[in-house]
């Protein structure tokens, strides 16, 4: 497993554009830190953003998770593009002549996106824990350390993300190509969920329950949204709609399973493929 | 003798329709240098790749050193090179040849020494996407090298090279020939495979025409070429001759006389002059690989 990993890391970083890639995201990813220093004031209305609660444990670490989950999309070009250049560098078969297995082909680049997950999830643990020692209200061991499982989500979420692009990479076999067919999927699972809302099953809510078995709506749905959370946001709806909406944002056991199960049938055709394929 | 590779009644058929490699059976053993002749699409390529691991079989089977490896860890105790060198253009020419050490799992400790072999020591520290073809050729060849194979495949090594490449890759085969390393060399260059093989396997529409030892394939009773000042006369009295098979005028008002059995120039000269015939011009020769190849190739 060291080896594979080691084989890997080599090919990643040595490549300029994908050790740009790796280091401007995990930059990025500290910047969220950033959003605390936001503070407007007009005249007598001023708005801190820290002061809003959004780095209160255990608040934070819903909020990170969600927000660094914008920034997969740098480590999916890295991915998808780590596996499209072994076929465009048909090194691919150089490597399968040298005497790797298919099999050890792909556990190497799951490996891969499982450290990206890994570090992913390691680095936000650390940071919203810092973040929240220096701003949140509460610091009780207790509450700093509940609702940890947004750190689990956002690693089953990454790694099924990743995995899908692994598989696009290897059925595409280019990343330019890969990376809009992923854009395309997207928008495809947009509108039949449109359609199954609006015209298949309207005022039903039958969609939400089909929507959830889609593999990119299973990975965003591990984390919802975290803004209606907030204090401030919760009492303008209130007032706008007259009642309180109540939602739920914690993560199901569900929800994990369903991710789980994308992530093992994409690594699974990658494997199929591989060793269906003549190259 | 040592078997390093047994191909038994091997098929491939790409698409359900392109029969690509048929009922293909040879065994490769220790120490001999073998080449795959074949037209372009004859199914050398697919044959190697079949056993390469990077193309699947459709039937019939093939066994590495007894078979007594996966097919991937045999093929750690391989050099192979197909086609196109294929390597990370963005690595230089030490790192990528450590990648396949990695790959490999052996030691670093020959990189330095092969890239010295093929003369690209210097320059180690460029990438690859500098590299002319003829480098990127002899790197591949490194790259092969780097475990001190059992066995060298060859894949067309040496084409779309200028003559000076041609002439470095085909001088370093013969070399790493002499060092008693097996080699099985696929090519359409037949002067190339008669200059370092010992062996040939000739492949046509997938089929295996030939299988055995060069000289084998060349010792066939040859033929002779003749001149007298009257060649209508020459052929009539030659037809007469028990063992003789066949007749051909070509070039230069040269007669050339094809055998049904042996027979020897002084015995045919003897024979002719008994007859009243004086040859201007006698010759016996015995067919060049490519000659023999084409014959083979082209019967049927």
């Amino acid at each position: 497993m060291k080896r594979l990993l080691k084989i890997e890391f080599q090919k990643l970083l040595k490549n300029r554009a994908s050790k740009f890639l790796i280091i401007s995201y995990f930059i990025l990813l500290s910047f969220i830190a950033l959003i605390a220093s936001i503070k407007f004031e007009f005249g007598t209305f001023r708005l801190h953003i820290a002061e809003q609660g959004i780095f209160n444990f255990p608040y934070i670490w819903h909020f990170n998770t969600y927000i660094a989950g914008y920034f997969k999309l740098f480590l999916a070009i890295v991915i998808v593009s780590m596996m499209a250049n072994e076929y465009t560098y048909g090194t691919l078969k150089q490597n399968l002549i040298d005497g790797m297995s298919k099999k050890e082909f792909i556990l190497s680049k799951f490996l891969t996106v499982i450290v990206f997950a890994l570090a992913s999830s390691i680095f936000i643990f650390i940071m919203s824990l810092i973040l929240g020692y220096s701003f949140s209200s509460y610091t009780e061991f207790g509450i700093v350390f509940s609702d940890l499982e947004y750190i689990l989500g956002f690693f089953l979420k990454l790694v099924g993300f990743f995995s899908f692009c692994l598989f696009l990479g290897i059925l595409v076999k280019r990343s330019a190509f890969a990376l809009g067919f992923l854009l395309i999927w997207n928008i495809a699972e947009g509108i039949i969920s449109a359609l199954l809302r609006w015209k298949i099953f309207p005022d039903t809510n039958t969609y939400a329950k089909i929507n959830q078995f889609f593999p990119l709506e299973s990975m965003s749905n591990l984390i919802k949204e975290p803004f209606s959370r907030l204090s401030a946001i919760k009492n303008i709806e209130t007032t706008i709609t007259g009642e309180e909406a109540i939602r739920d944002y914690s993560i199901h056991f569900g929800e994990i399973a369903i991710v789980c199960v994308w992530t093992a049938i994409f690594i699974y055709l990658s494997y199929y493929i591989l060793r269906k394929r003549d190259l | 003798m040592e078997t390093i590779l047994t191909i038994s009644n091997l098929n491939k058929i790409f698409n359900k329709r392109v029969h690509a490699v048929k009922n293909v059976s040879f065994e490769i053993y220790k120490g001999n240098v073998y080449g795959i002749l074949g037209p372009n699409g004859s199914g050398k390529s697919t044959t190697l790749g079949i056993v390469l691991n990077v193309v699947n079989k459709t039937s019939g089977d093939y066994k590495w050193f007894n078979g007594n490896l996966p097919t991937h860890d045999a093929l750690k105790k391989v050099g192979a090179i197909i086609e196109r060198p294929n390597f990370y253009p963005y690595m230089t020419a030490e790192e990528n040849l450590k990648l396949v050490c990695k790959i490999k799992e052996i030691p670093y400790s020959k990189v330095n020494e092969k890239l010295d072999l093929v003369g690209l020591i210097d320059r180690k520290d460029s990438k690859f996407r500098t590299f002319s073809l003829g480098m990127k050729q002899r790197l591949a060849i490194a790259s092969a090298l780097l475990n001190d194979p059992e066995i060298l495949i060859l894949d067309e090594p040496t084409n779309g090279l200028d003559p000076q490449g041609i002439r470095q890759i085909r001088d370093l085969i013969k070399l790493i020939a002499s060092q008693g390393t097996t080699i099985l060399l696929a090519s359409h260059l037949l002067d190339e495979v008669e200059k370092v093989c010992s062996h040939v396997v000739v492949l046509r529409y997938g089929e295996m025409l030939y299988h055995g030892s060069v000289d084998g394939m060349l010792s066939n009773e040859g033929f002779f070429e003749l001149k007298s000042d009257n060649n209508t006369h020459l052929k009539e009295t030659l037809l007469n001759h028990p063992s003789i098979d066949s007749i051909k005028e070509e070039e230069e008002d040269k007669l050339f006389v094809y055998l049904k059995d042996s027979l020897e120039a002084n015995e045919l000269n003897k024979y002719l002059f008994e007859k009243g015939i004086i040859l201007q011009h006698l010759v016996k020769r015995k067919n060049s690989l490519e000659e023999q190849f084409l014959q083979l190739t082209n019967k049927n």
